[in-house]
């Protein structure tokens, strides 16, 4: 008998990645590159003011430039309804959602007024600036945690307040040995991938199809809902995702301007295109982060948590919109972390200001409420006069608790900790950094007047979201094998996990898989790209469907040969016998030959080869991780700088390990960004400040650390046979806590630090004043 | 403002004849009248990079120079890297290093290290770093870019 051949398995391997080669060549295809003949270009007229009524918009002016076909303002839109909430909706928050264009007030500068519709994209910048908007100036509601104002029609500036929690707070704060209390605050900043927003809408009259390019993240969703917006049925309207330059959770939500190249598409009866700015983008595309918290904690005499009480503000901006409350929701309902938090209360008001209209970024709600919580265990810590990393450890959930039922709820899901170990991965990052040599080394440092510090950050990420997912498998008579999903890609690597996974499962390399993602017209539903759920879902569904088409390709190959099917096996795409390498065989492309239409196998059978499944999930997968920091100050000038900088997460199983540390490097440079730099700041008018990248200031090479990655796989999620995790936050996640508290360690002064972004001026402030 | 002038970009060794407005970016002019849309437009205010070529060899932010200013000067963009099927050491080493996500930011990282790399071949790992911090990247966090360069750089000093 000779050896039988086997696949070599792709699920865990670092191999290549599928998408690189277009890109790497120039040959991608994002949304300013897609062009089609005789389009229009729409230019947006913008609000040059925070707040105020508006008393007249005049189009007449651009109108009567050459080349201009059209203009609206809030008038010619009237009919078009507010764009409505995608998660986390509340009846109260209605109110206040945003039109396509402004109604008779505006909310913050860059608020769209009016649209012109040029030949050329020059031509419609031109005449956007002879649009004559006039504006009656309104007082400014800048501060989320300050006195509310007016939204409009008498209604609040406040419009919900989120509260979560369970257990008696009260009585645990009153029988307490100590409380700690602190007030922080995080700023505003956002994702900012590096291509700006775009959109193409294109209308086929011929078979009253209507089409939109630059589709990102939840193609399907919108899809449907600017078929329910313009009163279409969904199966009129098609959306089709190109390349995406990042997305990082702002990109893809619905935006007024995706609901004006449609609308403008079908009613000029040309292609409508827009590409954003760079300053619109700055202005316009949803900001997150910026939240105040008052938070308190109520401990015994050894440092263990009894309550945990949290009021905070969460500054949403101008409008309501896609999100809804999903970020304070998620604040709140993730705050705890990964500790033991007998009672819980947290409440979290909402408020909207004159600033541009916040949403998700990378790690919503949890970049705040993990700086939150973390500054409250160093403030226990320098409270019990117990070392930071003993507080954690008395008060980590323990292994053998999980799964852990949080009474908390969010995003439509019991929070429910489904495994995870967290002492032991405490213990993995602490000696990837050698932490008690390097304790001693900074202390070294300290004593020789260095300004250097360490510190460490813990927290539970969440992924995985449902319900459900589909995925189909065709494959060719060449042999080829197509993947159709209902995700999308934001440039995460969806289509090289989602190929190896399925490869691995159906027995054939993985370059001969095409996985195709984001459009609307190849498969009738999907949930698309957010809270790291593709590889977790799709994953899922993709293995289920390929399994099943595994099945039916050995049942025929068993046919064919005249084996049994459970003596075949496919390897490399050839159908062979298990128990040895001679015999015959056969290639898939053979197998879906006698299967195509027309052959002469066929008989009463279904023809083609091809495989559907829906993989269903109702809980959250949850992993975890675990942030470590060593910076140094500069005395003299104040400037920050990170020496090192670890993450341990664990996700469960690692598809690929190469992709995952590229998640998680790259969400490291974004929470530095959030954490040092990056900041949307206001005058006391209401104007933007950060409206170009000379002054918001995103991470360098300079400035980005080497970042050492530990992929722990200890607790494989119950929730999936694969045991996934989604890994696409946990880099950002703790990156404030963790900097904070290097900081405060650098400067020998636990709590220094109470508010992101830490400037070199707040810095030298702090150095000033200790004389 | 729409006075046009006829001019012929060179564009990896081809001859484009267009006919521009004084005011057309090189970056605009590259992608849509010579229809080369590997180049990208990041921020159109000269900072993240995204839209660096080669003209005359030197990395330039197509976004800040007019189309006229480049008329007649060779220009390189990110097509013109690879040979045919051919990937340039560049492009080989960003796949090996896993040096993109997005891609959105990789052609300008391209033609930057390209174009320092070829007129400095032997240069210091600082001096690179500091170069390389002139774009922007979102996704990567910039290690595996500075490690596919410096791989790159190795292999260009060889041949």
């Amino acid at each position: 008998m000779s050896e039988a051949k086997t696949q070599q398995k792709l699920v865990g391997r670092s191999v290549a990645r599928k998408e690189d080669g277009p890109l790497l060549r120039g040959q991608g295809r994002f949304a300013a590159d897609v062009n089609f003949p005789n389009q229009l270009h729409m230019r947006v007229v913008r609000s040059t003011y925070a707040h105020g009524k508006i008393l007249s918009v005049d189009l007449a002016p651009a109108l009567a430039i050459p080349g201009v076909h059209a203009a609206w303002a809030f008038a010619d839109v009237a009919d078009i309804p507010p764009i409505d909430f995608r998660l986390t909706k509340l009846e109260q928050l209605a109110a206040y959602r945003q039109t396509i264009l402004a109604k008779d007030r505006v909310r913050y500068v860059g608020d769209p007024v009016a649209v012109v519709f040029a030949d050329d994209p020059y031509l419609a910048e031109d005449a956007a600036e002879h649009v004559v908007v006039e504006i009656e100036e309104l007082p400014v509601v800048l501060h989320a945690d300050g006195e509310t104002g007016e939204f409009r029609d008498g209604l609040s500036t406040e419009p919900a307040i989120i509260r979560k929690g369970y257990g008696n707070v009260d009585a645990a704060f009153d029988n307490a040995y100590a409380t700690v209390s602190l007030s922080l605050s995080i700023g505003r900043h956002s994702g900012v991938p590096m291509e700006t927003r775009g959109a193409i809408g294109r209308y086929i009259a011929v078979t009253d199809m209507l089409e939109m390019y630059g589709a990102a993240k939840v193609p399907h969703w919108n899809r449907d809902q600017i078929a329910k917006m313009f009163g279409r049925p969904p199966a009129s309207v098609n959306l089709f995702e190109g390349h995406v330059g990042g997305g990082f959770g702002v990109r893809g939500e619905l935006y007024p301007e995706d609901v004006l190249v449609c609308l403008a598409a079908m009613r000029l009866g040309r292609p409508v295109k827009w590409i954003e700015d760079r300053r619109e983008h700055l202005i316009s595309t949803n900001h997150s982060r910026q939240q105040t918290h008052r938070i308190r904690a109520a401990i015994d005499r050894d440092g263990r948590i009894l309550a945990i009480d949290d009021e905070f503000f969460h500054d949403q901006g101008g409008y309501m919109r896609t999100h809804a409350a999903t970020v304070p929701d998620l604040a709140a309902a993730m705050l705890p972390g990964p500790y033991r938090v007998p009672a819980y209360r947290a409440i979290g008001h909402i408020r909207l200001t004159n600033k541009t209209p916040g949403g998700t970024y990378r790690a919503p709600g949890r970049y705040e409420s993990t700086f939150v919580r973390e500054r409250l265990l160093d403030a226990i810590a320098a409270e019990t006069g117990v070392d930071g990393i003993e507080i954690r450890r008395r008060n980590l959930i323990d292994k053998s608790e999980m799964p852990v039922t949080r009474a908390l709820e969010t995003l439509g899901t019991d929070i429910v900790l489904d495994s995870g170990d967290y002492v032991r991965l405490l213990d993995k990052a602490l000696n990837g950094v050698s932490w008690t040599e390097l304790q001693a080394q900074l202390k070294q440092r300290r004593q020789a007047g260095e300004l250097v510090g360490a510190g460490v950050a813990m927290f539970v990420e969440k992924s995985g979201l449902g319900p459900f997912d589909d995925v189909r498998i065709t494959v060719s008579t060449k042999g080829l094998v197509e993947v159709v999903t209902g995700a999308a890609s934001v440039g995460q690597g969806v289509e090289t996990v989602i190929a190896q996974i399925c490869a691995d499962t159906l027995g054939v390399g993985y370059d001969i898989v095409n996985v195709i993602h984001g459009q609307t017209d190849r498969i009738g539903r999907g949930l698309g790209a957010f809270a790291s759920r593709v590889t977790v879902m799709t994953g899922e569904a993709a293995r289920l469907a390929a399994t099943k088409l595994r099945d039916k390709v050995l049942a025929t190959a068993a046919e064919l040969m005249q084996l049994p099917a459970d003596g075949l096996d496919i390897v490399d795409g050839e159908i062979v016998r298990s128990d040895s390498s001679a015999g015959p065989s056969m290639s898939l492309a053979e197998i879906a030959t006698a299967l195509a239409p027309g052959a002469k196998f066929l008989g009463e059978r279904e023809p083609g080869l091809f495989a559907e499944a829906s993989f269903e999930s109702h809980h959250m997968t949850y992993p975890y991780g675990v942030h470590v920091a060593v910076v140094r100050l500069a005395r003299d000038t104040g400037a920050i700088d990170i020496e090192r900088y670890l993450v341990a997460y664990d996700v469960g199983k690692a598809v690929n390990p190469m992709l995952v540390e590229g998640q998680i490097v790259g969400g490291v440079a974004q929470g530095i960004g959030g954490a040092l730099y990056e900041d949307f700041t206001y005058d006391d008018r209401g104007e933007p400040l950060s409206v170009t990248f000379a002054d918001y200031l995103m991470p360098t090479a300079r400035e980005v650390p080497h970042v050492d990655v530990i992929i722990s796989e200890d607790a494989p999620s119950p929730l999936n046979p694969m045991g996934l995790k989604g890994a696409g936050e946990g880099g950002t996640n703790a990156v404030g806590a963790a900097v904070a508290a290097a900081i405060d360690d650098a400067l020998g002064q636990p709590g220094a630090i109470t508010q992101l972004p830490v400037s070199p001026q707040m810095i030298k402030a702090i150095l000033k004043s200790r004389g | 403002m729409s006075d046009k002038t006829n001019i012929i970009l060179n564009i990896n060794g081809r001859d484009h004849a267009i006919s521009v407005e004084s005011r057309r970016t090189l970056a605009d002019a590259i992608r849509e009248e010579c229809g080369q849309t590997g180049t990208h437009i990041g921020c159109e205010h000269g900072v993240c990079g995204a839209c660096t070529v080669l003209v005359n060899g030197e990395p330039v932010r197509s976004c800040l120079m007019f189309a006229q200013q480049a008329a007649g000067k060779p220009i390189r963009t990110v097509e013109g890297l690879a040979k045919g099927d051919e990937m340039h050491p560049m492009q080989r080493a960003f796949m090996e290093n896993h040096g993109l996500q997005c891609g959105f930011c990789t052609p300008g990282f391209l033609m930057l290290a390209v174009g320092v790399l070829e007129r400095e071949p032997e240069i210091s790992d600082e001096n690179l770093i500091d170069v390389l911090s002139s774009n922007l990247c979102r996704c990567t966090g910039y290690q595996n870019i500075i490690k596919a360069v410096r791989a790159a750089a190795i292999e260009m000093r060889q041949s």
